[in-house]
């Protein structure tokens, strides 16, 4: 058990004491709970747990979940890094507004923001009026769920860009600028790969919430099996069914997915952040 | 310095909003308390009728009864109740869900011959819901499949009233033709035409009546007229099918939960109550069709002659139709996937 | 993050920095409207206008109705318990991660992030999994009468695990970036290990810690679907502001659905207030730090 082992002395105290009641908590909120979801699939049996996650209706909504989840991250890369470029640099009426508002998706339930869109993309909504007079849908096509995921998804992307981008030194920008470099060539070869990595975590996050989104998404998505149904209505209606395995089953592919991506995550920040020291 | 500005600011908040709390915990003393754990479209009712039992048990007993309510989905409600929600009784949209309840052994498993008439005080039918002057002409359930008509219903997986709607839409069919096979074909037509399933019958309303989609809901005949008052009766029309399935929304009192809590007496009077002249006048002023000639016969305006063929005359009972056609890998899934 | 925005707009700091010409600011400033009205705006406008959409005695009646106060007790409750529970576990996993070096550290801040990648339907279903009454464990809380889910503590629990790493995840960057060296000279010279805490790190990361617990204190208020999962839906006991909107919704009471909706708007902007209140106050005061 050499995991979370204090590798040298360090004169610092409270590894102990901090460290233990980390992983105590951890332990006791996270883990232990999150584990249920893998006993509970023991006894279904190595053949049901594959047939419960490979049939094509799961499959199909895996794609789904995955395809709208990225395309929102990756619109949400585009607006937040906007959004937070805007707000450190420029001082501009209605910005604290704006400052203030970019945490909203977090405080309003997802079932009032899936309202809201379904609302406003409807027929008869602001916005629905619009687009059906150029023939296109939105409500009850994957493009409405991209729309819900970008709502869902952004505060993650502003925030945790917002702080690294008020820390870069301007000095380096200044440099650039005296030997003759454009802003936009200072921006892709300077700052851009020094906001890299807190842009990529944002969007990771963004990216696995948006996965295991639900509240907001029933109400846009139409949940049409095999065209709209996204993965976690697929755990939805397995427990409808009182079959608590198969859902847990579906649910453990989703876990193990999200944890993966989160592991790659943070070595590669682990990595580039020796990189960067050495 | 600045920091115990923050400490005080915060303290003073814990103190704010703890002084608001007890209200929370504010379990009325030396009163009886009954959770009775519903589906979604029965809201209205039980706050009615848990008004009229108060009022009669005050009388009855002398004790102030405080009637605790729960909506959502059947489904769900059933799996919180077999995971420790502790319901005293229990009134959903289905036998199955019970059944279910049962087999994690709260309940007798044949609690359904314990009370009148399949332990249903009230029944209700599915009958389609269209916007004034019934633009595509939609009359009975093979309007439905015509191309163009666009059918709202929710999700038979998630939602028990969208079990009933399959249901009756197949045994409309199988009686016209007697075939299943044509039935399957019939149904697998009809939800070519749904272009959302909303996960619950309430979700479909929304959908129907707030958002514009579709040409037909299909719903219960109680929340086809809570639409019309709640929506206006000036924008929507009910339609009645010539042919339609007996919906028995059923009642029970939960044996493991009374026992704990002593209330058995209570919550069987409580359902009893329900079978009263009283309560199955309450039960039709809500479009939920009593089960008391009496008062069907009062209310018989409000409910159109249609004919109605009950579940065991085609499926047999709730636990095989729930196998054939709504598991996974049932009758549902084949018509989604290819 | 507020701290260095401080620095910045310090006149002595502040000085001549090169800047995108006018055109270039006006057309992003532009955009980032253009995206706040079709994503931000438009959501929000469109639950006021619903919420006044009767006037403004139907909103207060919606507000003050005994259920809807219930409803935020409860929710102002979770918060209340769930926002120092996170920030002191927050703090002390900021502190093991940034202090010390040790194996398996990323796959210790996966871990911390995990909750965010958990789809709220499964936040929710672990607890009943854990102790609903089917299980050992919960029938052994059955029987000596501790009810834990489809009651408070229930939502309070699966409101922790969702906000979990809010906190934590806006100390460690902050902690990374300044290092241990302030904490290691004042070891030498003697301080002792809470010492230390109190009157170096925790001023130092005060920022951090704040900002993270209005995170943690917003979703909170927010957080729909674990909780919806775990409670009991009884009005007037275990019903939040969010599942008291989804309840008053699906009663086709719209106004009053979005009437108590948009007092969870105003929470978060609050919170917000709050913030940027306490940034001038401490702007202000900054030279006595």
């Amino acid at each position: 058990m050499a995991l979370f082992q204090r590798k040298r002395r360090n004169i610092l105290p409270g590894f102990g004491l901090s460290m233990g009641y980390t992983v105590f908590y951890l332990s006791a909120i996270v883990i232990v709970p999150l584990s249920m979801i893998f006993f509970n699939t023991i006894p279904m049996g190595w053949e049901p747990f594959i047939n419960a996650v490979t049939a094509p209706r799961v499959l199909a909504s895996y794609r789904l979940s995955f395809s709208t989840a990225f395309y929102a991250a990756l619109f949400d890369a585009v607006a937040g890094l906007l959004t937070a470029w805007v707000l450190v640099r420029y001082r501009f009426p209605g910005k604290q507004f704006l400052d203030a508002l970019v945490d909203l998706p977090f405080a309003l339930p997802t079932a009032v923001a899936g309202i809201c869109f379904a609302t406003l993309y409807s027929p008869m909504g602001w916005l629905g009026h619009l687009v059906t007079r150029f023939n296109l849908q939105i409500i009850n096509t994957p493009t409405g769920i991209v729309i819900a995921l970008i709502f869902i998804g952004f505060p993650f992307v502003v925030r945790t860009i917002q702080p690294v981008l008020e820390e870069v030194e301007q000095e380096i920008e200044e440099a650039a600028h005296c030997l003759g470099a454009t802003r936009w060539q200072t921006f892709r070869k300077i700052l851009l790969p020094h906001l890299f990595p807190a842009l990529l975590t944002g969007v990771t996050l963004a990216f696995a919430r948006g996965i295991g989104e639900y509240g907001s998404v029933i109400f846009i998505a139409g949940n049409l099996p095999m065209k709209t149904e996204i993965a976690p209505l697929m755990i939805m209606s397995k427990l409808d069914q009182f079959d608590s395995a198969g859902a847990s089953a579906i649910a453990l592919v989703l876990l193990c997915i999200s944890f993966s991506m989160l592991l790659l995550l943070n070595a590669v920040q682990e990595w580039q952040q020796k990189e960067y020291r050495s | 310095m600045n920091f115990d500005a923050i400490k005080k600011i915060a303290l003073s908040a814990t103190l704010i909003l703890a002084s608001g709390i007890p209200g929370t915990f504010a379990e009325a003393a030396g009163n009886v308390t009954l959770l009775n754990v519903s589906y979604d479209p029965t809201r209205e009712l039980y706050q009615k009728e848990n008004a009229a039992f108060t009022q009669y048990w005050q009388k009855k007993s002398g004790q102030t009864v405080v009637i605790n309510q729960s909506h959502g989905g059947s489904g769900k409600q059933a799996r919180a109740v077999i995971d420790g929600l502790e319901a005293d009784v229990v009134t959903l949209a289905l036998a199955y869900d019970i059944d279910a309840i049962a087999d994690s052994k709260l309940l007798d498993i044949n609690w359904q011959k314990k009370l009148a008439n399949n332990s249903t005080p009230y029944t209700s039918t599915i009958v389609f819901v269209v916007r004034k002057g019934n633009p595509k002409q939609i009359k009975n359930w093979d309007d439905l499949v015509k191309s163009g008509v666009s059918v709202i219903t929710p999700n038979p997986k998630t939602s028990g009233g969208a079990r009933w709607n399959y249901l009756a839409a197949w045994g409309y069919k199988q009686k016209q033709t007697g075939s299943a096979e044509k039935a399957k074909t019939f149904v697998k037509a009809l939800y070519k035409n749904v272009p959302v399933l909303d996960t619950g019958a309430r979700g479909s309303t929304l959908s129907f009546a707030q958002r514009g989609l579709g040409d037909v809901l299909i719903a219960w005949e109680n929340e086809a007229h809570l639409i019309l008052k709640e929506f206006g009766s000036d924008k929507y029309e009910i339609v009645s099918p010539s042919v339609s399935i007996l919906a028995e929304p059923p009642v029970a009192v939960v044996d493991k939960n009374v026992e704990k809590h002593g209330t058995r007496k209570l919550a069987e009077a409580y359902l009893n109550f329900l079978y009263t002249p009283q309560a199955q006048d309450i039960i039709a002023q809500n479009f939920y069709r009593p089960r008391n000639p009496a008062a069907l016969k009062k209310y018989a305006a409000s409910f159109p002659k249609i004919k109605l063929f009950t579940l065991g005359e085609v499926f047999g009972n709730w636990r095989s139709a729930q196998k054939t056609h709504f598991n996974d890998g049932g009758v549902f899934d084949q018509i989604y996937t290819p | 993050m507020p701290q260095p925005e401080i620095s910045q707009s310090h006149p002595s700091v502040e000085k001549k920095r090169i800047s995108d010409p006018r055109s270039v600011q006006v057309l992003l400033i532009g955009l980032t409207y253009l995206f706040f009205t079709g994503f931000i705006f438009l959501p929000l406008g469109l639950v006021f206008s619903e919420a006044f959409g009767k006037g403004w005695s139907f909103y207060l009646e919606a507000i003050r109705e005994p259920y809807a106060i219930e409803a935020v007790k409860l929710t102002l409750l979770t918060v209340a318990i769930v926002v120092p529970v996170n920030a002191v576990f927050g703090v002390s996993a900021a502190w093991a991660i940034t202090k010390f070096n040790f194996r398996g550290k990323s796959v210790l801040k996966s871990l911390l992030d995990l909750p965010f990648a958990v789809s709220p339907v499964i936040a929710g279903l672990i607890f009943v999994l854990l102790v609903g009454s089917r299980t050992p464990f919960g029938s052994w809380l059955g029987e000596h009468g501790i009810k834990i889910i489809f009651s408070t503590p229930g939502i309070i629990i699966a409101t922790i695990f969702v906000t979990f790493p809010f906190i934590a995840r806006e100390l460690i960057p902050l902690m990374e970036a300044q290092g241990r060296d302030e904490e290691e000279a004042a070891l030498t010279l003697g301080a002792k290990g809470w010492q230390i805490f109190w009157k170096i790190t925790l001023p130092n990361i005060r920022w951090g810690l704040l900002y993270g617990m209005i995170l943690c204190g917003a979703r909170s208020i927010g957080e729909f679907g674990a909780v919806s999962v775990v409670s009991g839906h009884i009005r007037g006991q275990t019903n939040t502001i969010p599942l008291h909107v989804e309840i008053l919704y699906s009663e086709y009471n719209f106004t009053a659905s979005f009437a108590v909706a948009s007092l969870l708007v105003f929470l978060a902007l609050l919170t917000v207030v709050i913030k940027s209140g306490m940034e001038k106050h401490f702007q202000k005061n900054s030279f006595h730090l």
